[in-house]
């Protein structure tokens, strides 16, 4: 009785050992972060599994999650919305680059006004989110929209409650545009609010701006598409009002000079360019910079290589904005130059 | 002899076991306890920072500002204890009406299917009610109630500043009514249950000596089952306090001190819900931590309070009877 109690104990360890040794042969790579790419990154990895048969995990917990992950060595990279200063960067080791494009969209919500036509500029924006503009038809809201009926009614502000990238994109703008902004908020993922409530997520934001009336709110551009929202035009820094629309945000994008920005920190809010909308933003990936396990570090490479060449169509089919190819041609030459092995070789020749 | 060798064959394995079984509860008795002090341990390491940045002044600020690192809980304990409060004073008389039908009043074919629909009430998911108060009770209570309240009682003196602000439909008030419609299930349901241990002797005597309903159940009902009551309501009240998505969806979560209940604010759970996945940098997380902390401490402190209340009511029974 006791020895094929024994055997079986025995054929359960050797099953299980053989399981993991087969399921390490091939090398998955995990990563963590950032809730904003999830749906895009896990698409990705879903097309790339099926091509190579190298699986991609990604827990989407959040980009403070993801830097306190990286830094700790537990996941393959991490995961950003707010991009991390060189110092950061250079303090823990690490590298960062773009992944895909994003941008955030003033949504509104008022009896009169129809999708996409009220006209704001980063000042009236500021202003409205600092409460200092608190009815709709306020002067500057008039001087802007002299052509729409404005409703005298009270502007009822919503903003994020969780600390978010998008509430990063979003007041990193109100920075740029406002000086008093800049000064008594700040820009970060989650702030000190001056006005208004909270939802949680971009699906809590929307359901205040849907249900309330006489509402603004920012929410993320493919969350504002997929649900229709009454977004507003924003005036850039040329002077032009634009949309937001797949190619205002890779006209940010291109107006960028991400060349001239050490450890790729650049946000494209503010953006110069005709055609740039004001509040775009990427989302990076964090990686170490001296790769202790070189072979899976190659495989985090691949597949990001791999998603710059076959994944932009997919990226746009979600909503999101590929990288323009001058950008990833900066960012493959930053991996050569950068990412290397413990012994101090180049991990990509 | 053989019988004897078995028997004590018997007797020395049920020793066994019984020791077994000794240590076995022994053990996870123990446990509760180690894991409780591991929580309350780990709690008090984690806010370590934030306790020696701000100390006392945590909990008297209600600046909250991440971007330059200042926190203070103020915001969020006022929260949590006003809306449980509110919740409270609407629960518990709703609670006994429904208590009181059902055991004395209600006829018979009635009282399983009342009483089955209340226990489903407890069993629906917080979130559901979240859900609920968002998408159907904010829009009518913005555009039904509030005015009405703005008009009415927000102008009366003294009370009046606590009802008058835009008609949001999101606010401190709409969470407080959510949190009394999810904890009136589970305060009702102990009622009713307490109230049915009433002997039947006792209510008839009254009855019999010419006593109305109303006398009958505030002589004879409630004085009997005091203590099951007020268990019942601490139960709610514990739920109320620690009660996170559902507060989250319609509370507002705007870290703003404000004298009207139809203004947003924040409470302890729902901003930890919130902010704690994205919280970057030592001290930020150190004082969402601080904030569980305090939560745990309220808990514990209204909980103690309910007991000793429990045990003087007790010691009077014994005096007056």
């Amino acid at each position: 009785m006791n020895s094929k109690l024994e055997q079986l104990i025995i054929g359960i360890i050797a099953a299980t050992a053989m399981f993991f040794a087969g399921a390490s042969r091939a090398v998955d790579i995990t990563g963590a972060g950032a809730t904003f790419p999830y749906p895009i990154y896990a698409k990705w990895a879903e097309a790339y599994k099926a091509k190579t048969g190298i699986g991609m995990n990604y827990q989407s917990i959040g980009s403070g999650g993801g830097i306190k992950q990286i830094t700790a060595k537990t996941v393959d990279f991490g995961a950003s919305d707010m991009p991390l200063k060189p110092e950061e960067l250079e303090k823990n080791g690490l590298m960062q680059f773009p992944a895909v494009i994003g941008g955030v969209v003033p949504v509104i919500n008022v009896a009169g006004i129809g999708a996409g036509t009220l006209k704001l500029d980063g000042k009236t924006l500021a202003d409205i989110y600092l409460g200092k503009i608190t009815k709709w038809n306020d002067p500057a809201l008039a001087a802007l929209n002299k052509d729409i009926k404005l409703p005298d009614e009270n502007i009822i502000v919503v903003h994020r409650s969780d600390g978010s990238g998008t509430t990063f994109i979003f007041t990193n703008y109100l920075s740029k545009v406002s000086a008093e902004w800049k000064s008594t908020v700040g820009e970060s993922t989650a702030v000190s609010w001056k006005a208004g409530i909270g939802g949680k997520g971009n699906e809590g934001v929307a359901a205040n701006v849907q249900r309330m009336k006489n509402t603004i709110g920012y929410v993320e551009y493919a969350y504002a598409l997929q649900n229709k929202m009454n977004f507003v035009q924003m005036k850039n820094r040329d002077g032009q009002f634009v949309k937001p629309e797949d190619n205002s945000f890779k006209a940010a994008a291109a107006g960028a000079q991400w060349d001239k920005a050490p450890g790729f920190y650049e946000i494209l809010t503010d953006e110069a360019g005709k055609e740039s909308w004001p509040i775009s933003g990427a989302t990076f990936v964090l990686m170490h910079k001296v790769q202790e396990k070189p072979e899976t570090g190659k495989e985090v490479l691949k597949f990001f290589d791999w998603a710059y060449n076959d994944g932009g169509k997919l990226a746009s089919d979600l909503d999101y904005v590929p990288l323009p190819e001058n950008v990833v041609k900066l960012i493959r030459a930053a991996w050569k130059a950068q990412i290397r092995d413990a012994a101090g070789a180049q991990l990509l020749k | 002899m053989p019988t004897m060798f078995l028997r004590e064959a018997r007797l020395k394995r049920q020793t066994v076991f019984d020791l077994l079984f000794r240590s076995l509860t022994r053990a996870s008795a123990i446990a509760v306890l180690v894991l409780l002090a591991a929580i309350i341990v780990s709690l008090i390491m984690g806010s370590m920072p934030a306790i020696r940045a701000f100390g006392f002044g945590f909990l008297t600020s209600s600046e909250w500002d991440p971007v330059n690192d200042q926190f203070g809980a103020l915001v969020p304990i006022i929260g949590t204890l006003v809306t449980s409060f509110i919740a409270l004073l609407i629960a518990i008389p709703v609670s006994f009406g429904i208590a009181i039908f059902l055991t004395e009043l209600s006829p018979r074919i009635l009282r399983r299917p009342l009483g089955i629909a209340i226990e489903l009430l407890a069993g629906i998911p917080s979130i559901i009610y979240g859900m609920w108060g968002l998408f159907v009770f904010a829009p009518l209570f913005a555009d039904y109630i509030e005015p009405w309240l703005n008009d009415h009682i927000g102008t009366m003196p003294y009370i009046g500043p606590f009802f008058s602000g835009p008609p949001m439909g999101i606010g401190i008030l709409t969470a407080s009514i959510i949190l009394s419609i999810m904890i009136i299930p589970f305060i009702a349901s102990v009622m009713r249950d307490v109230f049915e241990v009433v002997p039947t002797l006792l209510k008839e005597s009254a009855y019999g000596l010419g006593a109305t309903t109303w006398e009958v159940l505030w002589n004879v009902v409630i004085p009997y089952t005091k203590v099951g009551v007020a268990g019942g309501i601490m139960l709610g009240l514990g739920r109320a306090l620690g009660e996170t998505m559902a507060v989250t969806f319609v509370i507002g979560n705007a870290h703003e001190l404000s004298k009207s209940l139809l203004m947003p604010g924040n409470s302890i759970s729902s901003a930890l819900a919130n902010e704690f996945t994205e919280a970057y940098g030592e001290l930020y997380t150190a004082s969402l931590i601080e904030l569980g902390l305090i939560l745990f401490f309220i808990t514990f402190v209204v909980l103690s309070l309910a007991r000793y209340m429990l045990y003087k009511l007790g010691q009077r029974e014994g005096q007056t009877t």
